[in-house]
């Protein structure tokens, strides 16, 4: 092996909108290794999109500035490769597949064209070779009856049936890192195991790479290799799948945990992380779940009592935790659980 | 968060932070003053002939000249305000009228009223209106009041398939199933959850509806059917003035010009409207 | 009241839906001017228990929403009967239809439709007050501040409109509506599924909360199970606008009868079970507009025997207050 395939490195997105400037990321660092795959879990506005858009540059730009960071593909620098150079990255080195495939689906063309048109699109044959060639991945995704759907348009066809059709598309040329946007988000509980269990298969038959976007805990726990949780445009807690689940570090992670229903049959009350998730636009100083942090408190006491306590007072108010490491692999940002459990180490 | 009233007060902000849409509400305003107190504009009797001074080109004692009757233009120009300004609004105010209660009942009942009325407005829109127009004028007499009323008769059926549209979509929205639950009649479901919520692209059409009915006002009154003289209107000012359009041009310029400044800002603030009342166009 | 028949209140059942049917007509497709009906519920029964929970779960397309409709009355069925605290309300109207109504409340999924744009969340809130004349005015506005402190939200809420919320104050806006006539009754239809992981368990909470303190009871309509363990005393399981499956939470969750009630969890990641063990089922669920003959689910079932295919099976009781409606099954 030589390095990892993909690395982000401290990627800093802004939107400007129409009330000022929005920080979406905030220095964000991922790798993903070949043949891994990463699940990236946020709620909503935490920036798990906005990573997987800026590394296929699909970001909208007005709104988007990249701020800085670099995002390198074996080694190489997307941000700062031409656009034509970058036409060849996407579909071919990388592929994205997204939450709502009725809408990312051409509605005028049929499914087996806009799957052929991967391959003439980046001149790999021509049309009749591509037509077959397209029919036969199809097959490979176990769409029912490849050669009569090829011929069908998205609205004759199912949920389910769309999202393979999205899949063959993202895998046609075989791409050595997948996108999953939310792929199973809009579609039935029996159905999304049959698409899991498909994105499974083909992970394993191509060594393909996956960076596995989802607000569900329950399909990174099932999938991923190593998982990432993001809360406001940072990555505040990343480990290898098992770690994070059997011994969560960051608050966040243990609150989402927690707050998790259908654990037990039950009278008992969930647990919930209090407030909301605050508004991009006023994200304040100092650690971003500060506000809602169970610890935050304790913290206080506790730094308030050491020796220098000035320095330390309201430190969870002041500064924005860096990542730092508990166990191999296993990162969290977090000022408290760095004074209890990490010590003064690096 | 802002304060209460959200709604309106962002829906203000996106209109005057439009500067075309400020302008032509400005320019409508200005109108507004001059048919509310056109003493204040001008001190002269638009009515009072006097043949010494006929047919006299713009000067210090008549700046927009005098008419073949001797009348002062400035005098003549500035009482039509009032009555343009007049036609305009109950004309639309007729149409906006109709074309809401028939554009709701419409949507709200659907099945066999919405076939009717539809078919109805369709018929409506069979006859080409400015015929229609001139012919009904024909039959009665071609006074101010006909005019309006005419005028709306005529325009509501645009207004009425909008409020349907908005409707059927309305009526599926999950507060209206909420306010059914919660024991709401009918009258309160129409009044307090469908029409509030439709009536930002009624606002966008009648102030359109405003400029169109302005033109058509001129129109009649240019042919000489609509307003009659010696009551002054932008239109039958201009009727004088082509007729001696080659050596008095003062005439026709200014009455046209007002006509013009009056049915741009309409339109230019119409547009405002509806761009301000639609968020996804916000921050462009 | 209007001819409504009284009867003895059964068990402490207080809805009652038997045999109800409803069917839409739709297009075929965009521009055909063939009708064909959309059998949304096909001959279901259920009973509400009185301050219990009953959770109905099922995948998109099942009627589940449309069950949801028709037991508040916003819709009406084609045929069957709703008993509602003994009462017949199938066929209420006016005057009388509009004084259960009190009686019986609704939340929704989207928290972004359900509320009236114009309004301020008091007026929203405190509607029902006014509709039927049980408070106005400054009573009203103290009431509904009340009320909005109660769901979690600040009194000063009540003179804002509803975009100036968060999606799950919003749900919590939606919720004190529901709850201000002290309904009997709350159908709450996806409440949290619109929402964020960790508000979604601010909300759960809430209602579960309430329902303690006003011993309402809630037809809790979703498609996710783990919410639906959570919440739920009994479960009905929908497939294809039939009843699948229909017993106590507890027992349902952990020992599955039916085939697709079966599938169903195994389908749900981290509800247990490992990945391997799953049962994937094959195929698409069937177009509600074409449901296949005999049994809904014997195109997906992986215990399907040619039986299947010829006759619907009933739902049958096959452990005490366990009902299933498979043929091989009890």
């Amino acid at each position: 092996m030589s390095g990892p395939l993909l690395a982000i490195r401290d990627l800093r997105v802004d939107f400007a909108t129409e009330k000022g400037t929005v920080r979406a990321l905030f220095g964000v660092s991922l790798s993903i290794d070949p043949g891994e795959t990463v699940g990236l879990v946020g709620e909503s506005g935490c920036g798990k999109s906005v990573t997987a858009l800026s590394i296929l540059r699909l970001l909208p730009s007005p709104p988007a500035i990249v701020r800085g960071g670099e995002i390198l593909l074996r080694g190489e620098n997307l941000l700062d490769l031409p656009e034509k150079r970058m036409c060849e990255v996407r579909g071919k080195a990388v592929s994205m597949i997204f939450q709502e495939p009725m809408t990312s689906l051409n509605p005028v063309l049929t499914v087996g064209e806009q799957v052929a048109e991967v391959f003439t699109a980046h001149r790999e044959c021509g049309r009749r070779e591509a037509a077959a060639r397209a029919v036969s991945w199809l097959g490979k995704v176990r769409m029912p009856d490849p050669e009569r759907r090829a011929r069908e348009y998205p609205h004759q066809m199912s949920g389910g049936m769309r999202q393979r059709a999205m899949i063959a598309t993202a895998l046609a040329l075989e791409p050595s890192l997948l996108i999953a946007d939310e792929p199973t988000t809009a579609l039935d509980v029996t159905i999304q195991a049959q698409i899991m269990a498909l994105l499974q298969e083909m992970r394993e038959r191509e060594r393909m790479a996956v960076l596995l976007i989802t607000h569900d805990l329950g399909v990174v726990h099932d999938f991923a290799d190593r998982t990432a949780i993001m809360y406001l445009g940072r990555i505040v807690e990343i480990a290898p799948t098992k770690g994070l689940f059997s011994d969560p570090i960051h608050p966040y992670t243990q609150g989402l945990l927690a707050s998790l229903p259908g654990k037990g049959t039950g009278t008992a009350r969930l647990s919930s992380i209090p407030g909301a998730v605050p508004d991009l636009s006023s994200v304040p100083p100092g650690c971003p779940f500060a506000d809602r942090c169970p610890y935050r408190q304790a913290a206080l006491d506790r730094f308030r009592g050491g020796a220098d306590s000035r320095d330390s007072l309201g430190i969870c108010d002041r500064e924005d935790p860096p990542l730092f490491e508990y166990a191999p692999g296993h990162f969290a940002a977090c000022h408290y659980q760095r004074a209890m459990r990490g010590g003064g180490a690096s | 968060m802002t304060g209460s009233g959200g709604i309106w007060r962002d829906f203000a902000r996106r209109l005057l932070r439009n500067r075309l849409a400020a302008a032509g509400g400005l320019v409508i305003l200005f109108f507004f003053l001059v048919a509310a107190f056109p003493a204040l504009f001008t001190s002269r009797n638009p009515d009072r002939i006097d043949v010494s001074v006929i047919l006299q080109p713009p000067s210090a004692a008549h700046p927009l000249g005098t008419d073949d009757l001797g009348r002062d233009v400035l005098a003549r120009v500035v009482y039509g305000a009032r009555v343009s300004m007049k036609v305009g609004f109950v004309a639309v105010g007729i149409a906006t009228a109709i074309g809401l209660v028939i554009g709701l009942l419409s949507g709200f009942y659907g099945g066999r009223v919405d076939a009717v009325l539809m078919r109805f407005v369709d018929i409506m829109l069979c006859f080409p209106t400015f015929f229609l127009i001139l012919s009904v004028i024909a039959f009665l007499s071609p006074s101010i009041v006909n005019i309006m009323a005419v005028i709306g008769l005529t325009g509501w059926m645009g207004v009425a398939r909008l409020v349907r549209a908005e409707t059927l979509s309305l009526k599926e929205r999950d507060f209206v199933a909420a306010a059914r639950a919660q024991g709401a009649g009918t009258a309160r479901i129409v009044f307090r959850h469908i029409l509030p919520n439709a009536l930002a692209p009624v606002l966008v059409s009648a102030t359109l509806g405003v400029a169109g009915a302005i033109l058509t006002e001129s129109a009649l009154s240019f042919l000489g059917i609509g307003v009659q003289p010696p009551t002054p209107s932008w239109g039958n000012i201009l009727t004088i003035g082509k007729n001696y359009i080659e050596f008095a041009w003062w005439l026709s310029l200014f009455p046209g010009l007002a006509i013009l400044f009056t049915v741009l800002g309409y339109n230019l603030l119409g547009e405002g409207i509806r761009d301000a009342a639609d968020p996804r166009l916000s921050g462009r | 009241m209007s001819g409504g028949i009284r009867r003895p209140d059964a068990g402490g059942t207080l809805l009652a839906l038997s045999n109800v049917y409803k069917a839409f007509p739709a297009r075929k497709s965009f521009f055909s001017a063939e009708v064909v009906s959309v059998r949304a519920v096909d001959g279901v029964s259920i009973d509400v228990p009185r301050g219990k929970t009953l959770g109905l779960v099922g995948e998109s397309g099942c009627g589940k929403t449309t069950l949801g409709r028709i037991a508040i009355r916003l819709l009406a069925p084609d045929a069957g009967t709703i008993r509602f605290e003994g009462l017949d309300i199938t066929h209420l109207s006016g005057e009388a239809l509009r004084l259960t109504r009190r009686r019986m409340q609704i939340i929704f999924q989207d928290p972004y439709s359900s509320l009236n744009p114009r309004m301020r969340v008091r007026d929203i809130v405190g509607e029902g007050w006014h509709v039927h004349g049980i408070a106005r005015g400054k009573e009203l506005r103290e009431r509904a501040e009340r009320l909005l402190v109660r769901v979690g939200l600040t009194a000063e809420a009540g003179g804002k409109y509803a975009h100036e919320f968060s999606g799950g104050q919003r749900q919590r806006i939606g919720i004190a509506r529901a709850i201000a006539l002290s309904p009997k009754l709350v159908v709450a239809d996806e409440p949290v599924s619109a929402l964020d992981v960790s508000v979604q368990a601010q909300i759960l909470n809430l209602l579960k909360d309430l329902q303690e303190e006003y011993g309402m009871a809630y037809l809790f309509v979703s498609h996710d199970l783990r919410v639906i363990r959570h919440m739920s005393d009994q479960v009905a399981v929908m497939y294809l606008g039939k009843i699948m499956e229909h017993g106590p939470s507890a027992e349902l969750f952990r020992e599955p009868l039916h085939p697709y009630t079966r599938s169903l969890l195994s389908a749900v990641p981290m509800l247990g079970n490992a990945p391997q063990e799953r049962i994937v089922l094959s195929g698409e669920i069937p177009s509600p507009t074409a449901p296949p003959p005999g049994c809904r689910f014997h195109t997906r079932c992986f215990m399907a025997q040619p039986v299947c295919a010829e006759v619907c099976p009933l739902l049958r009781e096959a452990a005490p207050g366990r009902f299933a409606s498979c043929h091989f099954v009890g």
